[in-house]
């Protein structure tokens, strides 16, 4: 702020107007509606409200809201774990060379097959209570959030610019202060873009973990996901549409009043010193801006959140400390220390599976099972490919098409797909289809519209002059997608192909079995094993299910995507 | 060249224009009314600042964009999208990255048709004459500029196009590689290895089009028109230091100054004629070491233009904004291919920082009404605020997008420096804060 600026001016700027009204109403709404809605996590889970689920379309807004708290406690937990996690995966050599495979096992785990063990954990924290339930929800959509956030930070604090990293040595920046001078803000675009991911896929998990079904126990969260269970259970089709409807708003206000706001924000940490086109700020960005209560407070929590980071925590870096001598001792204790926690981990693992009833048949059973669902996945993915990369690349070469095509494609694959199987269920019951081919497209249901938007984007960002290049040439036909276009969009379709396909092994614990009713619908495969398993709650062959489908995705990312990646990168990208 | 006047030409443009639509009522008009005829055996040489609109002929001759009005001829045939007989060089190589050298070059002849083993042949040929043997298998991220542009010169030249197109192709190039890519491809064009007939060349750089091109045609901008046609009558290999070829780049010069600053559209209302003027985005710190550079030896005040633009290491297209904008400020003037400075230039140079933004404010004030303008209104504002949108509403109703953008951009630079107003950029508003208001 300026010096020059007299008091009485400043005073003025701070007078409140009509859009502060506005705001404030919208604020305190949103208070008092998180005010009605939260007493209810602490009942006992006996107490006779407290998990009943009503199909009155007038209970909606709340379980909506349930829901979206349920999302942002989640999205909290996440962002708590990666600026702990990253930071030291990233500044420890020693912990990194750990955790960062850890990190990537993780993320190879289907999350629904977690559900089981993780109930059973949080409602014995808090036996005969709500809360454990509620934070068993919270803790798988964490799961389905946390991985990629934790892996975007983490490549950001490893790219730092040098210069950027010199300048904060030669200034003597305190570790803490480096942090959240330079790390913090270098992350920030792309770990708003992974949040942004997160949270779409978070919406699927949400919507699954709210009604779970252990053994012959059944619980339900009050939230959208248990309704929809309930509409199944019931067979009330118009039931199902409400939750399709109150989904859809929430989506749209979230995206709204959250995302494009922070996306327009986090633009401003780009690393680019040359000013690019800037897109107009979202409308809830210039409310902030232009109310003047809302940008008092926001300067009020910027100037805090200032203080705090300006605190001289820690050593200035730059320095490496200790000799070689002493990093090596360090190693030695460290790795033997690793190795040990391994050991101790295998020894369990064996004894768990010894004392189990599950022998060498039950493992050939899921590995055959699991090629099944490999085969589907395969599949699918060839099939959505065929049909959303030429619809996409014809598409992104329109601009005007590819803006309004990319905003609708993230938004369809934030929407969950699993409150759309009713609608195929009905479908495939009443013209007896067979579950095995017709339940299999459910699993691509949400995650095509990654490979849509991906290509879009790489269509849309194909350079003008090599479009001149296929046209002055008269580059046509087989050829010019051969040569020109599919090489082009090609670094963009493997990721959308990688994200659509690590959706598909997480939804097919969903979409391989289906009920309506009393029409349970099952298809042979490793998701529909884990399904029939939980139902059963038998732990072990959950473990051994959710084991092996961890190693099947584990194993075709390493080895089909992250080769094709390695190699898109290195060959097609335009530098 | 006597045998290219008797042969039929290869390629006509008629009375050609091309004008977007904009919402506003003006049609912005990049070029307009522009005659041109191209027969064998020529390189003919389009030579203007940016925004002339060569680059948009080059792409209306070679089918890539339709004219508005007008007629372009091939052989007798009117061009209706690229055209067999017609390859072009990119000013930015445009090389797929994910096709090897030969691949690159062999994308032309695969897109004929032409059977594999004479595509081969040929390719071979093609990389052999441009100097690139032994890099058949190298990708173009493993090659250097001047070598990826080589890349670029050898796929057109594999389809034995009768007309070459170049667009600014030296320009992307540091100083030493240009000339050797300019020297080789004059060297193979004088002794007749280049499968072309005839060369189009796009370039700014007035040296360039007096080295290589037996016609130039010298565009205007603000629309787009052939301002002069020359003839260089030198035989290759030229040579730079040679008085005549020095007389005929000075002589080029002080045409495209003489014409500076262009006339503006008579649409404009006389009393907002100066306002709606488009500014050059021209950095601060650049008028301020060029004025310096002007007001020592061994200039004293006074530069020969193609001398300054050498020893500045500028090209034209760099150099005529710098001058011009001395020029609206009232710190310098332009005269026949000279630059001179004016009494308030000589004591922007001696001055010291305080000394220097106050003359650029008042050189504001008086010469630039956009300025004054935003600083006028904030004096009489009771909050001293003043939101930038307005004024580029007004800007876009004499001007395209562009350049309003532009021109508000340099003249919030421009009254930054000279603390006449301050912005801020979140929320696109001008204001007085950090500036003393005393004055």
């Amino acid at each position: 702020m300026s010096s020059t600026v007299h008091p009485v001016l400043a005073y003025a700027r701070r007078l409140p107007n009509a859009w502060d009204v506005v705001a404030l109403l919208g604020v305190f709404a949103v208070i008092a509606a998180v005010a009605r809605v939260s007493p209810g996590t602490y009942k006992p889970i006996a107490a006779p409200d407290a998990l009943a689920i009503s199909l009155d379309p007038l209970h909606l807004p709340e379980y909506a809201l349930r829901t979206t708290m349920r999302m942002f406690a989640a999205l909290a937990a996440s962002l708590l774990f990666t600026f702990t996690y990253a930071p030291l995966a990233a500044k420890s050599r020693r912990a990194g060379l750990v955790m960062i495979p850890i990190l990537d096992v993780l993320q190879s785990v289907p999350i629904l097959g977690f559900l089981s063990f993780t109930t059973v954990f949080f409602m014995s924290l808090f036996p005969g209570r709500v809360l454990g339930l509620e934070l068993a929800a919270i803790f798988a959509i964490f799961t389905s959030q946390a991985w990629n956030m934790a892996f975007s930070l983490y490549q950001s604090l490893t790219t730092v610019p040098r210069d950027l990293e010199e300048a904060t040595q030669s200034f003597r920046l305190a570790g803490w202060q480096r942090f959240w001078r330079l790390d913090v803000p270098f992350g920030t675009p792309g770990l708003v873009w992974n949040t942004m991911l997160s949270m779409s896929g978070g919406w699927f998990f949400v919507v699954a973990s709210e009604a779970i079904t252990l053994g012959d126990k059944t619980w339900t969260l009050p939230g959208i996901g248990s309704y929809v269970a309930m509409a199944l259970d019931k067979r009330d089709l118009a039931a199902v549409g409400w939750a399709i409807v109150a989904m859809l708003v929430v989506i749209v206000l979230y995206d709204q009043l959250l995302f494009r706001p922070l996306v327009a924000w986090s633009a401003k940490f780009r690393f680019e010193v040359v000013a690019g086109a800037v897109a107009g700020d979202p409308w809830v960005l210039k409310l902030v801006r232009r109310t003047r209560v809302l940008s008092a407070a926001a300067d009020g929590l910027a100037g805090g959140f200032a203080a705090i980071t300006r605190l001289r925590i820690g050593r200035p870096t730059g320095r490496a400390s200790g000799g070689p001598a002493r990093t090596r001792r360090g190693d030695a204790v460290f790795f033997g220390v690793v190795a040990l926690l391994a050991l101790t981990a295998a020894g369990r693992l064996v004894a768990y599976v010894t004392a189990s009833d599950i022998g060498w048949s039950d493992l050939g059973t899921t590995v055959a099972l699991g090629c099944i669902t490999l085969l589907r996945v395969v599949v699918l993915i060839a099939l959505a490919s065929l049909v959303w990369v030429p619809i996409g690349v014809w598409l992104g070469l329109r601009p005007a098409w590819a803006r309004g095509v990319q905003v609708v494609a993230q938004f369809l694959a934030a929407f969950p797909a699993n409150l759309l199987f009713p609608i195929f269920v009905v479908v495939i019951v009443r013209w007896h289809l067979t579950p095995d081919i017709w339940l299999t497209p459910l699993m691509i249901l949400g995650t095509q519209w990654y490979i849509l938007f991906n290509v879009v984007a790489g269509a849309s960002a194909f350079p003008g002059d090599l479009q001149e290049v296929a046209k002055n040439f008269r580059v046509g036909g087989w050829l010019w997608w051969r040569r020109v276009m599919l090489p082009g969009i090609f670094p963009y379709y493997v990721t959308g192909a990688i994200t659509a396909s690590g959706g598909s092994w997480n939804a097919s614990i969903v979409a391989e079995v289906a009920t309506w009713g009393n029409d349970k619908l099952s298809a042979h495969g490793l998701g529909a094993y884990i399904a029939h398993a939980t139902d059963a709650g038998d732990f072990p062959r959950i473990v051994l299910g959710v084991a092996v489908m961890s190693i099947f995705v584990l194993g075709f990312n390493r080895a089909l995507w992250r080769p094709l990646y390695a190699y898109a990168t290195r060959r097609m990208t335009f530098a | 060249m006597d045998v290219a006047t008797t042969v039929a030409p290869l390629l006509e443009v008629r009375a050609c224009r091309q004008s977007y639509h904009k919402e506003s009522a003006i049609d912005l008009v990049v070029l307009d009314d522009v005659n041109l005829t191209l027969r064998g055996g020529e390189i003919v040489g389009l030579l203007g600042r940016s925004g002339s609109g060569k680059s948009t002929l080059l792409r209306i001759v070679a089918g890539l964009l339709q004219p508005t009005a007008g007629e372009v001829r091939w052989r007798g045939e009117p061009v209706r999208g690229p055209m067999p007989g017609i390859a072009m060089v990119f000013q930015s190589f445009a090389l797929f990255p994910w096709l090897t050298v030969r691949e690159n070059v062999e994308l032309g002849l695969e897109a004929q048709g032409v059977a594999r083993a004479e595509r081969e042949m040929r390719a071979e040929a093609a990389i052999d004459l441009i100097g690139l043997g032994g890099y058949d298998s190298a990708y173009p991220k493993e090659l250097s500029g001047g070598m990826r542009q080589r890349v670029g010169l050898a796929r057109a030249l594999v389809v034995h196009p009768d007309l070459l197109l170049m667009d600014e192709p030296f320009s992307a190039l540091d100083v030493l590689t240009a000339e050797t890519l300019r020297t080789d491809l004059i060297d193979l064009w004088s002794e007749g290895k280049l499968p072309v007939k005839s060369v189009l060349l796009v370039t700014h750089n007035i040296e360039e089009a007096v080295l290589m091109c037996d016609r130039i045609l010298v565009f205007s901008a603000n629309p787009g028109r052939v301002a002069s046609e020359l003839r260089v009558p030198f035989a290759h290999p030229r040579n730079r230091l040679d008085p005549a070829f020095r007389q005929m780049v000075d002589d080029i010069y002080a045409l495209m100054t003489r014409r500076a600053p262009a006339p503006r559209p008579a649409a404009v209302a006389v009393h907002d004629a100066t306002f709606a003027t488009p500014l050059h985005p021209v950095s601060t710190n650049l008028l301020a070491g060029l004025i310096e550079a002007l007001a020592m030896p061994p200039y004293d005040g006074r530069a020969d233009l193609p001398a300054l633009a050498a020893s500045l290491q500028l090209e034209a297209d760099e150099l005529l904004p710098l001058g011009e904008t001395l020029q609206l400020l009232g710190l310098g003037v332009l005269e026949e291919g000279d630059v001179r400075l004016t009494e308030s230039g000589r004591e922007f140079a001696q001055a010291d920082t305080e000394r220097r933004k106050a003359i650029f404010a008042a050189a504001l004030r008086a010469h630039v009404p956009l300025a004054a303008a935003i600083r006028r209104t904030l004096d009489e504002r009771w909050n001293h605020r003043a939101s930038a949108v307005r004024f580029r509403d007004e800007l876009e109703d004499h001007m395209s997008p562009d350049y309003a953008e532009d021109t508000l951009r340099t003249a919030i630079s421009w009254g930054r420096y000279a603390e006449l107003y301050s912005y801020d950029e979140e929320a696109q508003q001008f204001s007085l804060d950090d500036v003393e208001t005393t004055a």
